[in-house]
């Protein structure tokens, strides 16, 4: 056969992008965040140092959105979102949708509400603040989720009812749903273990985040030369040596760079006192400790991991990616699709009771309004982060750099007093020009 | 023409399928031995695809068996079908264009690591190899298909017959997508497969193409066999008569 499909003229000159095989989208969504970052940083910056005249060094170093503290609860807010956005992807790369996200989350921390401050401590007597409250009420939370994620991908895959009908159904019901389980109430407060899962109530501090921040960098490096040993073994072509310890520093440096941006930020002085109150003690002078990871952070960081490897080392993703390239021919090569949509459906419910739990321990209670217009925003983060409506195409890292672009922009506007319904004009254009962008690079870039 | 003795490789006996009120395939029998062609013939909608489909467990017939290697088979979806060593070329729908040829060579039956993980490093090697075999020319592995052309694309498919050792072999219209030297290069290699003793059914509307490399031609019209001929003792014409008159010339209904 005679296959007329030369790759270029060969040997040509080779830009060192191409080289460290970077993916040029995500460079893209780093630059846009790099970008939004920056111009919020200068914004706030110009506010501060009003009357300078032209400063733009003075505007960067007086700015308050990139100082510790800020970048600190942007990573915080980012999670309940993002958590859900890795499960959004799975859905979106199969060509469904769900739309119940954010009520299913409601239901969710409804149920664990009700377990952690009705069931366990009344009805099984074991009392408030029993050591197993929190972890049965997570459970039940997870499995709530992914019972009811089951039955509506059972709905879409066996009864073949279209995904958008069924979660919009789900929409509807499960928030009403949540609403009678608390019988119309705030639950509050909840479980003090519980609330470690929200955020500066749980932090690791700053040696264990150090050491946390080590071993993963260790791992990180330990993986990029272990793909080139086994790349090597097959006799497949490799990138330099000079390539590879590039994107090992760059690997070591940003998890590195990540935990000195989190232990930068100190416990506030107020707070200190009361923890060390707590124990009997006052805070001696000139003492300060930073918060470390947020256990919250620390989850999304698993569950990144975890959707990263299901996404790109095991069968079910790599089932999920062919379904979504081309549900067909997944079909006629054996993959049962139906069973497949109803995994994908309650791994997204199962992601929605995990996420319940961060976001009502963030707000220490269970507040009606929870998860409202979720659904929205982890559809936003997953497309913003390149996930493709037409299917087949998306990455876990890049929803979750979506979810962070939309929380940056949000905490952003807010700093600099947007007014609400302005936010979201701003939010619905990113996301519209986003996905825009994303089909422009395609079309130049050949990839479909 | 490969001995006609013993039991065939492929008897289907009887078979009905019907959507709604259109009878698809209306009491088909169809036989096919090791180290044959059989080719499948007649106008759209004749019922060639769901025939075949039946065999390849991608639909349930109503009624009527299905005998490999003289043995009654259950073919409920794909995967038993290619526990028969049955395998599919389809003239459109094989392939997850967003996944590599790796990928879809082995897309249901991955290779794993000893944990359980998808071992892409292996089955590209495979892929590799196999490649060098069928199609030299072949070397974008790393992309996705839709980056292929339609013959590149076809001998992925083709690749993955021969890879998991098909002993049946179905290509329904497996040239309708491609250029003539990629139709060329089908044709040798359904040669060579049959030369190695697989038994091949063949949907194809080129006649000439038909009557080159089948050894028998069955044709089909409405969801009825309108007859099976021996490619060698009948003409083109003979066999575009069957297709358009549906029913068999004179000189043959013997
Ligand atoms: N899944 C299906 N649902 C309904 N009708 C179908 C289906 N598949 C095939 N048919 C009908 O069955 C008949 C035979 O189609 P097909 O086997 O594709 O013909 P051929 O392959 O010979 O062109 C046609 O009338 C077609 O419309
Ligand atoms: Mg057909």
């Amino acid at each position: 056969m005679t296959d007329v499909s030369h790759s270029g003229t060969g040997k040509t000159r080779r830009s060192v992008m191409q080289t460290l095989e970077i993916d040029t989208r995500l460079l893209g969504m780093i630059g846009a965040f790099v970008a939004i970052a920056l111009a919020f940083q200068i914004w706030t910056g110009v506010r501060a140092s009003a009357g300078g005249g032209f400063d733009p060094i003075g505007w960067l170093t007086n700015g308050r959105f990139l100082i510790p503290q800020n970048t600190y609860n942007i990573a915080v807010q980012t999670v309940s979102i993002a958590i859900m956005a890795t499960g959004m992807v799975f859905i979106i790369v199969t060509r469904h949708i769900d739309l119940s996200v954010g009520s299913l989350l409601a239901l969710c921390s409804a149920v664990m509400a009700m377990v952690q401050t009705q069931i366990m401590p009344h009805y099984l007597g074991l009392g408030l603040e029993h050591p197993l409250n929190a972890p049965v009420a997570v459970l039940a939370g997870i499995a709530t989720g992914v019972l009811i994620g089951g039955f509506q991908g059972w709905l879409v895959g066996y009864q073949g009812i279209p995904s958008f009908i069924v979660t919009l159904g789900g929409l509807l019901i499960w928030s009403r749903v949540a609403y009678f389980v608390v019988g119309g109430q705030t639950i509050g407060p909840l479980d003090s273990t519980f609330l470690m899962l929200g955020g500066t109530n749980g932090t690791i501090g700053a040696l264990a985040s150090w050491v946390l921040g080590a071993t993963g960098a260790a791992i990180a490096v330990w993986g990029i030369w272990a793909a080139r040993r086994g790349k090597v073994g097959h006799g497949f072509a490799v990138k330099p040596v000079w390539a590879e310890v590039t994107l090992s520093a760059i690997a070591a440096a940003a998890i590195l760079g990540f935990i000195a941006l989190i232990n930068a930020t100190q416990i506030p002085p107020g707070r200190l006192t009361r923890i060390f109150a707590a124990r009997g003690e006052t805070v001696p002078e000139g003492y300060t400790e930073a918060f470390g990871l947020p256990i919250s952070v620390i989850l999304l960081l698993l569950v990144a991991l975890a959707m990263t490897v299901i996404a790109v080392r095991t069968r079910f993703g790599r089932y999920i990616f062919a379904t979504g390239g081309n549900p067909d021919a997944a079909a006629l090569s054996g993959i049962n699709t139906k069973l497949l949509t109803v995994k994908v459906f309650a791994l997204m419910g199962g992601l929605c009771g995990l996420s319940a739990a961060v976001a009502s321990a963030r707000l220490s209670n269970h507040s009606l309004d929870l998860g409202q217009l979720d659904e929205l925003r982890v559809i936003a983060a997953a497309v913003i982060g390149g996930t493709a409506l037409a299917g087949g195409l998306g990455t876990i890292h890049g929803a979750i750099l979506g979810a962070l672009i939309m929380q940056a922009l949000q905490s952003g506007m807010a700093m600099v007093g947007v007014d609400a319904p302005f936010q979201n004009i701003v939010v619905g254009v990113v996301l519209v020009l986003a996905v825009w962008i994303d089909i422009q690079y395609r079309k130049r870039s050949g990839v479909k | 023409m490969a001995g006609n003795t013993g039991a065939p490789l492929v008897d289907l006996r009887d078979i009905h399928i019907s959507f709604g009120g259109i009878k698809a395939v209306d009491g088909v029998s169809l036989d096919l031995y090791p180290g044959e062609v059989v080719g499948l013939l007649g106008h759209n909608g004749a019922g060639k695809s769901t025939l075949i489909k039946c065999l390849s467990g991608a639909y349930q017939a109503d009624s009527g068996e299905i005998y490999i290697d003289g043995q009654k088979a259950d073919i409920q979806n794909p995967r038993d079908a290619r526990a028969y060593n049955i395998e599919t070329i389809y003239q459109t729908l094989a392939l997850a264009d967003n996944l590599d040829a790796a990928a879809n060579l082995f897309l249901g039956r991955e290779l794993t690591t000893a944990l359980g993980f998808v071992d892409d490093a292996r089955m590209e090697a495979e892929t590799r190899k196999i490649m060098a075999r069928l199609n030299p020319n072949f070397k974008k592995l790393k992309e996705p298909v839709s980056a292929l052309s339609g013959g590149q694309r076809q001998s992925v498919a083709i690749a993955r017959a021969v890879y998991f050792n098909a002993r049946i072999l179905i290509m329904d219209e497996p040239t309708a997508a491609l250029g003539p030297q990629e139709t060329q290069m089908v044709a040798e290699l359904i040669q060579e497969l049959k030369r190695q003793g697989l038994g091949i059914f063949l949907i194809d509307h080129d006649v000439h193409a038909v009557k080159q490399l089948c050894d028998r031609a069955a044709v089909m019209k409405n969801g009825q066999l309108i007859g099976v001929v021996k490619v060698d003792e009948v003409t083109e014409d003979d066999i575009l008569a069957m297709i358009i008159l549906g029913k068999k010339p004179e000189h043959l209904a013997a």
